[in-house]
Parts: C-alpha cells; sequence; structure tokens
C-alpha cells in the first residue's frame, strides 16, 4: 500500500460505488411492482388491506383456485386466447416479413425504391389513425368480434419487414443463391431451404418483437372484440379490473391473474435474452 | 454501426456472360419472383395500413344528415362536410385540455425515460468488469418490457392506494404525509411513473447495445490522453449512440402521444381521470359511446398529423434520416 496510488484508484471505486448504487436502485425500481404483485397475490381478500404490504401470507393457491372458477375458468381461456394471437400473429408476421425483406434486399426490379419507402413510412404510422377504420372496414366483411379481427391486423409489421431486409442483405450471400438455382432448386425452394435457415437469428429477433407487441396490445382488441370469450388478458384484465371497482372481492382475483399473466413473458425474456441486444438506428442483432 | 448490403452486381455478372442465352430466359421468368415473395406483405399493408389512412380521411370529410323526425332507415343520410368535423374537433371545450394533458406528460415522460435509460446504459457500459451485479442490473430494469401496459397499470394502481401503498408507510415512518398520487394533482405523475417504469429498459438495451459496439481499445487510449470516464462519456459515448437516441425518442414520442392503456386501466381507482383524459380516449369515446365515428375520424386523422410533423420536424431538426437505406 504506497500513498502513491491512492490518489489514482480512489476516483475509481468511489464512482463504481456510485454506480453500483444507481444500477440496483434502478433495479429495485423496476422490480418493486413485480415483488409486490408476487406477495399481494399470497394474500386474502382480508388480508390485502390490513396487513403489511410487504408480509406475504399463504393463500397463493386458494387464490389461483378461485380464479380459475371465475366464470368456468374464463381467465385461463384468455391466456390461451393471448398464446393464439401471439403466437399465431408472429409467426405469420415474421414470415411474411422475411419474403418480403428478402425480396428487397436480393432482387432488382421496378419500383423496388418505392415500395421499400412506403414500407418504411409504415413504420412511423401512429396506430391511433388505424383503430376506427380498421374496426369499420372489418365490420363491413362481418369480422369484428371474431378472432381474425386481433389476428389479422397484426400480420403486417413495417418494422418487421424492414428489420428483415437488413438481414438478408448481411447474412445471405448472393453466391449462395447463384449456387441453388444452378443446381435446379426452385425459387420457394431456394428460399425455404437456404434463405431463411440463414436469416434464423434475426428472424427470431423479429418475432420475439412482433409477439410482444400482441401480447401486450390492449387497443386493437379492446375495439375489436366484444365477446369476453374472445378476450386476450389484457382486455380480460381490464374488465375484471372495473368490476373489482363495485366488488372488492374480485381485487384477490385481479391481482393474481395479473402475477399469473406476466410469468409466460418474463420466462421467455430470460431464456431468450441474447436476441434482445436491438441496435434499433442500425437495425442489426449482435447475438 | 451498419450492417451494409454487399454488392452482388460484380459476382453475379462475371459468370453470366459466357451464356446469354438460357440466363435471359431464366431472368425472365424470375422477374415476378420478387412480386411474389412480396405479395402478402403488399396486401395486408394494402388493407389494414393504407385503406384505413384513406378511409379515416374520407370518413372525416362526412357527416350524417337527419331529415325529418330522424325516424326510419331513409331518414339518416351521409352527406358531405367539408371541413366541419374538423372544426368542430379543434373548437370542441374537451380537446384542447386533453391535448395540453397529453403535451405535458410527453415532456415529462420522453425526456425522464430516455435520460433514465442513457444513464443506466452508460452505468452498464463503465463497469463491465463487474459482471454480476451488471447482469442482474440490465435483467432487472428490462424486466418491465415484459409487462403489459394494462399490467403495469393495474400494479402500479393497486401501489398508488394509499392503503396499500408501502411508499406511504415510509413516508408515514419518517413522519410525513405521503402525496396521493391519484388526486387530480397526482394523476398526471402516476400515469407517467407508470410509462417510465415501462419503457425505460428498453431503451436502455437499445442505448447499451450500440455502446457495446464501441471497441473498448477506443476509451484506453482516451484514458491515457488523461480523459475522465465523465469526459469519456460525454464526448466519446453520447456521440456514438446519438443515432440510437434519436431513434428512440422518435418511437417514445409516437408512443406517448398514443397514451391509452394506462389511463383506461387506472380509470377504475382513480375517478380523477375523465373519459377525455388523453386525445385518443376522446376518439374512442366519440366513435363507440356517442357513435360519432365522423368526428373521431378528424380528432385521429388531427392526432396522426401532429405525430407526423413532430416526428418528421424533430428529425428534420437533428439532420438525420429515419432509416439506414443504404440504397
Amino acid at each position: 500500500m504506497t500513498t502513491v496510488s491512492l490518489p489514482t484508484r480512489k476516483p475509481g471505486r468511489n464512482r463504481s460505488a456510485v454506480a453500483t448504487t444507481l444500477l440496483l436502485l434502478g433495479a429495485a425500481y423496476c422490480l418493486l411492482p413485480v415483488l409486490w404483485v408476487l406477495i399481494a397475490s399470497s394474500k386474502s381478500a382480508g388480508e390485502l388491506f390490513s396487513t403489511f404490504t410487504l408480509a406475504p401470507s399463504t393463500h397463493l393457491f386458494d387464490n389461483i383456485a378461485e380464479l380459475s372458477g371465475y366464470r368456468d375458468g374464463l381467465y385461463w381461456r384468455w391466456m390461451a386466447n393471448t398464446a393464439l394471437y401471439a403466437g399465431v400473429g408472429a409467426a405469420a408476421s415474421t414470415l411474411i416479413s422475411a419474403m418480403a425483406g428478402y425480396a428487397l434486399a436480393k432482387f432488382d426490379f421496378p419500383g423496388k425504391g418505392t415500395i421499400f419507402n412506403i414500407i418504411l413510412a409504415g413504420v412511423l404510422v401512429p396506430g391511433v389513425i388505424l383503430a376506427i377504420p380498421q374496426y369499420l372496414l372489418l365490420a363491413k366483411l362481418g369480422m369484428t368480434n371474431t378472432y381474425w379481427a386481433v389476428l389479422l391486423p397484426s400480420f403486417i409489421s413495417p418494422y418487421g419487414i424492414y428489420l428483415a431486409r437488413i438481414f438478408a442483405a448481411a447474412a445471405v450471400p448472393t453466391e449462395i443463391l447463384e449456387a441453388s438455382r444452378i443446381d435446379g432448386a426452385g425459387d420457394w425452394r431456394t428460399f425455404a431451404k437456404v434463405v431463411l435457415p440463414m436469416m434464423r437469428t434475426g428472424l427470431v429477433t423479429v418475432f420475439l418483437f412482433q409477439f410482444v407487441a400482441i401480447w401486450n396490445n390492449f387497443m386493437l382488441p379492446y375495439i375489436m372484440l366484444g365477446d369476453d370469450k374472445l378476450y386476450p388478458i389484457t382486455v380480460g384484465l381490464n374488465g375484471l379490473l372495473n368490476q373489482g371497482a363495485s366488488q372488492p372481492a374480485m381485487y384477490t382475483s385481479v391481482i393474481t391473474g395479473a402475477l399469473i399473466s406476466i410469468v409466460p413473458l418474463i420466462a421467455l425474456f430470460l431464456t431468450l435474452q441474447r436476441y434482445w441486444q436491438v441496435d434499433l438506428a442500425a437495425g442489426g442483432v449482435k447475438a | 454501426m451498419s450492417l451494409t448490403t454487399p454488392a452482388p452486381t460484380t459476382t453475379a455478372a462475371a459468370p453470366a456472360k459466357p451464356a446469354p442465352a438460357p440466363r435471359a430466359r431464366s431472368a425472365n421468368k424470375r422477374s415476378g419472383v420478387p412480386y411474389a415473395f412480396l405479395a402478402p406483405a403488399l396486401v395486408l399493408f394494402a388493407a389494414f395500413l393504407a385503406a384505413p389512412i384513406v378511409y379515416a380521411g374520407w370518413l372525416s370529410l362526412r357527416k350524417v344528415k337527419v331529415s325529418g323526425l330522424g325516424l326510419g332507415a331513409k331518414s339518416r343520410t351521409e352527406i358531405w362536410a367539408g371541413l366541419d368535423n374538423y372544426t368542430r374537433s379543434l373548437t370542441d371545450p374537451e380537446f384542447l385540455p386533453s391535448v395540453t394533458r397529453v403535451g405535458a406528460y410527453g415532456l415529462i415522460v420522453v425526456p425522464t425515460m430516455l435520460g433514465l435509460a442513457l444513464l443506466m446504459a452508460l452505468l452498464l457500459d463503465a463497469d463491465r468488469t463487474r459482471e454480476s451485479i451488471g447482469k442482474f442490473a440490465r435483467i432487472s430494469i428490462f424486466l418491465p418490457y415484459a409487462v403489459p401496459a394494462v399490467v403495469a397499470s393495474l400494479l402500479w394502481g393497486f401501489l398508488y392506494l394509499p392503503r396499500v401503498s408501502p411508499i406511504t408507510d415510509l413516508f408515514e415512518a419518517v413522519g410525513l404525509t405521503a402525496p396521493n398520487m391519484l388526486s387530480s394533482s397526482g394523476t398526471m405523475w402516476a400515469v407517467a411513473n407508470i410509462a417510465i417504469w415501462g419503457g425505460t429498459g428498453f431503451n436502455m438495451i437499445v442505448i447499451y447495445t450500440a455502446l457495446r459496439s464501441v471497441p473498448t481499445s477506443l476509451y484506453e487510449s482516451a484514458r491515457i490522453d488523461g480523459a475522465s470516464e465523465m469526459m469519456i462519456a460525454w464526448k466519446i459515448k453520447i456521440p456514438i449512440v446519438m443515432p440510437s437516441l434519436v431513434m428512440t425518442f422518435v418511437f417514445s414520442l409516437i408512443a406517448t402521444l398514443q397514451v391509452f392503456a394506462e389511463p383506461m386501466t387506472l380509470r377504475p381507482l382513480a375517478n380523477t381521470i375523465s373519459t377525455t383524459w388523453t386525445p385518443l380516449m376522446k376518439v374512442y369515446r366519440d366513435a363507440f359511446t356517442r357513435n360519432d365515428i365522423y368526428s373521431a375520424a378528424a380528432t385521429s386523422v388531427i392526432i396522426a398529423l401532429a405525430t407526423f410533423i413532430l416526428s418528421f420536424g424533430f428529425l428534420k431538426v437533428v439532420g438525420r434520416r429515419a432509416f439506414n437505406q443504404e440504397d
């Protein structure tokens, strides 16, 4: 321990302590509501407003049973609907984006620039202008209040196409496409057997983006659906909370429902972390 | 960092020369291929983006004329309205307050959220050695992105209730009165906090990813030149992440002006939130509670135009194009 080393090392240590403290404070702020819902869903209706907020209780399974009993398991139907909307919607959207992105990155054809610019403008279109006319147009086709009303609009993702174009340009060498053509593979076969596997990493990101966007969406299903058997979890919980305003006994079900609803996405995040290294400006993904 | 398209022409043209005839035929045959690959995207784009925009514009210029007593199917006819719906929208006594409310809300949310996201990203990046704490903080701060706005509002809504909130306990422990987040002056902060909580982590990851693409050797040479960590952050790191900051700003702005799910979910818990608390809530009420789709269409055109002007105006001011077009 020499005195010489202190002036140079001390600021470094302080800074690191400050940085660590700030990061942990940020983490605490972000975890607080999640911790709260975990504890609150273990409380009975009586305990919710009477015992100390962060004191856990033992009624989690009673609450889950009560929630499951609500109108013959309607809650689980909402969860299944959400999985359907997000899973099918994101899968279809990813395939459509991959095809469009591949065409825009690897082919030359008249109108290419215009088409790409229109799709880019679509990224910045605010959903507000789409919601009501989408509803009215689907109503004319008699498709509102069906699964299709939520699924079809989620199939198109301008941002997904933009990302897919970048991935196709970066990950698919033109020589390999030529080679595949010389081998006599058709365009669709080349796409399915050569292009899609090469774009895989990027397409997982496109899928996740769209999956989360659909899973979290509220306004579109809220407008499109009237039958609560078709609701996704967001619209269902919103309705349940509205009921709770008049019968506070519902609150434990709302809170338990909120907890269960975030478990699948959190699990998805933790397992697929590396796909979330997204460079928004460049559109690149660093895995 | 930007991924650029490798120039395909040089490699493709060379082997094609010796056999011009079959190649011309195959190129001809393939000329429809890119359109076939694009077809599903273009059809869906036309049906669910282009057509609704045109239809909203059309509806905003129409109105219903009621003749006679308004009874029977023939008595209600749709007629040309000119700009009537727009003047009605703009002069509606509830429109201006909702616009100023969202403006103030945006002024709170966007700078706070992006400031926190930048700060956390810089802290994570400065502390690359302390992996375990950094990893824990990164995952924790990103976690709210997995929570839908409805659920986030629900959780925070309960935490705002004085009887539940641990924050109230904390204030009382030190002998202070906690602010009531669900009072009329508190709701703005209550909604803003939910948006900041939900959005900081995603933006942090975007900025952090941009920072990670910089080789550490760049910082080491700056350190050897005697630059402090603050100076490195300010002079090197922030300029490097500027394109990411610009894009997160534009996306945050668009999302902020359309705030809907958070106030809609808080409403049952806070009677201070009116049905026209934000412009989008007013659009919803006009269209579905009052069945006045025409003025709802006019209001949504106004919001969309304002969003476009603000986001493109911003991009113009900072002198950037929205996306790398790489052509």
